[in-house]
C-alpha cells in the first residue's frame, strides 16, 4: 500500500512477476502505476505491505536491487550537462563499472538504439524521440536482470515506437524481465505475456492478453448504431451491450451469429463486426469518463 | 518526522564520491569562466575599497586597510561560493534538471547524493580560495608563512556553508524563494562579520550576536589570523565553533532533504 498524506494512491495490491517475462501495467491516468514502479525501483518506500525483488526485501536492500535494475521513467531526466556519450559513461560511474568497460558498453549501446551520430550532441537538443531512446541505452549500462520501464514509448513517432518495441523483444529474448506500463494497449496486447489493469490504486484483472479479453468482453465486438429498437432487440436476446453516445458495443464470443441475429430480426443494416481487442477491456472496466 | 529524527547520522557511502566527479566533470567543462571570478573579484575589491576607500582610512588594528579586508575577501568568497552551489544550484539540479532523481534509480543513495552535493559545494569554496591565495599573496596583502592552511580551511568553512545552503534548498517552495536567506541573512553577514570594519566598533550585544550565531564572523576571523602569520589560541575557538556548527548542519541538511525527496 503507498500514501502520498492523505491520498491513497496504491491500495491493497498483490502481483507477482516471474523471471524472463514481460509484464504490463495498464490504467488510466492518476491509477497508481508509476506509484508501482517508483516503489519497485527501491526509490518510493512502501507505507505497509511487503516487496520482494530478486528475493530481497526492497526496504533493507536497496543498494542490492538498484544495481541489477534499469529505469525509464516517466519524466526525462537526462543530465543536461553532459553530450549523449557522456551521459553514458557518467551514469556508469554510479554503478561502479571501469572505464574502459563504460566506453566500450556506451558505444554498443549507442549503435543499439541508433545514436551514434549524436554521440557529442548535448542531450538538451535532442528530439523527444532521440531522448526516449537515450534513455533506454541508459537503463542498459549495467547490464540489469530487470528493466522497469514507464511509458517508454510516450510522445512517439511510430517509427521509434516500433524501434523500441522490437528493442524490448530482443532484451527479452537475452532473458531480461520487463516491467513496463503504456497507453498503447494494442502494442501491450501483442508484447505482453501478462498485464495487470489497475484504476484507483487497485488491481482490477489480472492475466495474459488473451485470457483478459476473454473473459471481460468475449472474443469479438458488434459495433451498431444507437436506437431504440435495437436495445430491444438486444435485450429480449439477453445479449451484453454497452451504449457509448450514438455507437452500441455487443460483446460476443461469435459476432457472425450476433450479427446475423441482428440484420434478420431487426432488420439493422450498418453493423461491423471485429475482434475484441484490450482497449475494448480497458474502457469497459475503467469506464469512459475523462480523469482529472 | 519527529525532531529528534532530524539529527540521526545518516549512512552515507563512498558512493558520494561519483555524485562529487559528476559536478566536476561539469565545472571542468567550463573552467576558463569558473576560475575567473575568484581571481577577479579581489582584484576589484581590492582597488577599490583597499586602495581607493583605503585611503581615508587610518590603520585598522595596527594595519593598512587593503590588508584588513584581503583576508576578509576570501572568507567571503568561501561564504558566497559553496552557499551559493548547495542553494541555487543543488536546488536546480534537484527540480529542474532531475538529476537527483535519476542518479538515485542507481545503487546510489540519497544520502550519497546529498553528500556528494555538499563535498563539492565545499571543493568550490576550497577552490575559490586557492585561486585568491596566490593572488592576494603577490600584492603582499597577506603574510605566505601559513597562508596555504587558508585552502583546507576554506574546505572546512565550504562544508558549512554547502550545509545551510542546503537546508534552505530542503524548504523552499521555489528557486525565487531563496532569495529571502540570502536577502536576510547571507548579505548582513556580508556587511556585519568583521569583514570590511572591525567587529568590536559594533555595539556589544551586537558584537556577542555575530560571534554566536554569525558563521562568517568565525571564518573572516580564522582566515584573518591565518594570514597574518599569527597563529593564536582564538583560533582553536572559531576551529571549535565551525566544526561543531558544521557537523549538526551537515547531519540536519541531510535529513531535511531526505525527508523532502523520498516521498
Ligand atoms: N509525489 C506525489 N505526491 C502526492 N501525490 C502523488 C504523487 N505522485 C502521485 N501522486 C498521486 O497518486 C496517484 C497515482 O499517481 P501515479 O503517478 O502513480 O499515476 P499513474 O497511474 O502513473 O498515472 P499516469 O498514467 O497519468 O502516469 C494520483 O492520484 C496522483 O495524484
Ligand atoms: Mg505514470
Amino acid at each position: 500500500m503507498k500514501k502520498y498524506k492523505d491520498l491513497l494512491a496504491v491500495n491493497d495490491v498483490s502481483f507477482t512477476i516471474d523471471e524472463g517475462e514481460m509484464f504490463g501495467f495498464l490504467g488510466p491516468n492518476g491509477a497508481g502505476k508509476t506509484t508501482i514502479m517508483r516503489m519497485i525501483q527501491c526509490v518510493s518506500p512502501l507505507t505497509s505491505g511487503s516487496l520482494e525483488i530478486f528475493g530481497m526485501d526492497a526496504m533493507s536492500h536497496p543498494r542490492e536491487i538498484k544495481s541489477h535494475i534499469g529505469v525509464v521513467p516517466q519524466e526525462n531526466n537526462l543530465d543536461m550537462d553532459f553530450t549523449v556519450y557522456e551521459n553514458l559513461l557518467v551514469f556508469s560511474r554510479y554503478f561502479d563499472i571501469p572505464r574502459s568497460e563504460a566506453e566500450r558498453r556506451a558505444t554498443e549501446l549507442l549503435e543499439f538504439v541508433h545514436l551514434e551520430d549524436k554521440r557529442d550532441t548535448m542531450t538538451e537538443s535532442l528530439s523527444g524521440g532521440m531522448k526516449r531512446r537515450l534513455i533506454l541505452a541508459r537503463a542498459l549500462i549495467n547490464r540489469p536482470k530487470m528493466l522497469i520501464l514507464d511509458e517508454p514509448t510516450v510522445g512517439l513517432d511510430p517509427q521509434a515506437r516500433h524501434l523500441i518495441w522490437d528493442k524490448l523483444r530482443s532484451l527479452k529474448k537475452q532473458g531480461v524481465t520487463v516491467v513496463l506500463t503504456s497507453h498503447y494497449l494494442d502494442e501491450v496486447e501483442k508484447l505482453c505475456d501478462r498485464l495487470v489493469v489497475m484504476d484507483y490504486g487497485k488491481i482490477l484483472v489480472e492475466g495474459s492478453p488473451s485470457q483478459v479479453i476473454e473473459e471481460y468482453v468475449g472474443s469479438g465486438i458488434v459495433e451498431a448504431e444507437n436506437n431504440p429498437e435495437l436495445i430491444e432487440c438486444l435485450q429480449r436476446k439477453e445479449a451484453s451491450y454497452e451504449v457509448i453516445g450514438d455507437l452500441v458495443h455487443i460483446y460476443t464470443d461469435n459476432p457472425k451469429q450476433i450479427a446475423e441475429y441482428l440484420t434478420m430480426e431487426c432488420s439493422l443494416s450498418k453493423l461491423t463486426a471485429r475482434p475484441a481487442t484490450l482497449e475494448d477491456v480497458f474502457l469497459k472496466l475503467t469506464g469512459r469518463r475523462l480523469r482529472e | 518526522m519527529r525532531i529528534s529524527e532530524y539529527f540521526r547520522i545518516p549512512t552515507v557511502s563512498s558512493k558520494s564520491y561519483t555524485v562529487w566527479q559528476r559536478n566536476k566533470d561539469v565545472f571542468m567543462k567550463d573552467i576558463k569562466l569558473n576560475f575567473l571570478p575568484p581571481f577577479i573579484e579581489p582584484l576589484l575589491y581590492l582597488a577599490a575599497l583597499g586602495f581607493g576607500l583605503g585611503r581615508f582610512i587610518e590603520n585598522i588594528d595596527g594595519v593598512p586597510y587593503a590588508n584588513f579586508i584581503a583576508p576578509a575577501l576570501i572568507a567571503i568568497s568561501v561564504m558566497y561560493a559553496s552557499f551559493f552551489e548547495c542553494s541555487y544550484g543543488s536546488y536546480v539540479r534537484m527540480y529542474y534538471q532531475k538529476t537527483f532523481d535519476a542518479i538515485i534509480a542507481t545503487p546510489v543513495t540519497i544520502e550519497d547524493v546529498i553528500a556528494g552535493e555538499l563535498l563539492w559545494g565545499a571543493t568550490r569554496s576550497m577552490i575559490n580560495a586557492a585561486v585568491m591565495v596566490p593572488v592576494i599573496a603577490l600584492f603582499g596583502l597577506i603574510d605566505i608563512s601559513y597562508a596555504l592552511l587558508i585552502i583546507p580551511f576554506a574546505f572546512l568553512g565550504g562544508l558549512l556553508f554547502g550545509a545551510i545552503g542546503m537546508c534552505f534548498t530542503a524548504v523552499t517552495p521555489n528557486i525565487m524563494a531563496i532569495n529571502y536567506p540570502v536577502l536576510l541573512f547571507i548579505t548582513p553577514m556580508f556587511l556585519f562579520s568583521g569583514t570590511f570594519f572591525p567587529l568590536n566598533t559594533l555595539p556589544p550585544l551586537v558584537q556577542y550576536f555575530a560571534i554566536a550565531f554569525l558563521p562568517l564572523t568565525h571564518i573572516v576571523n580564522g582566515i584573518r589570523l591565518i594570514g597574518y602569520g599569527t597563529l593564536e589560541p582564538v583560533l582553536l575557538f572559531d576551529l571549535a565553533w565551525i566544526t561543531v556548527v558544521c557537523a549538526v548542519l551537515l547531519v540536519v541538511s541531510i535529513n531535511m532533504m531526505k525527508k523532502r525527496l523520498i516521498i
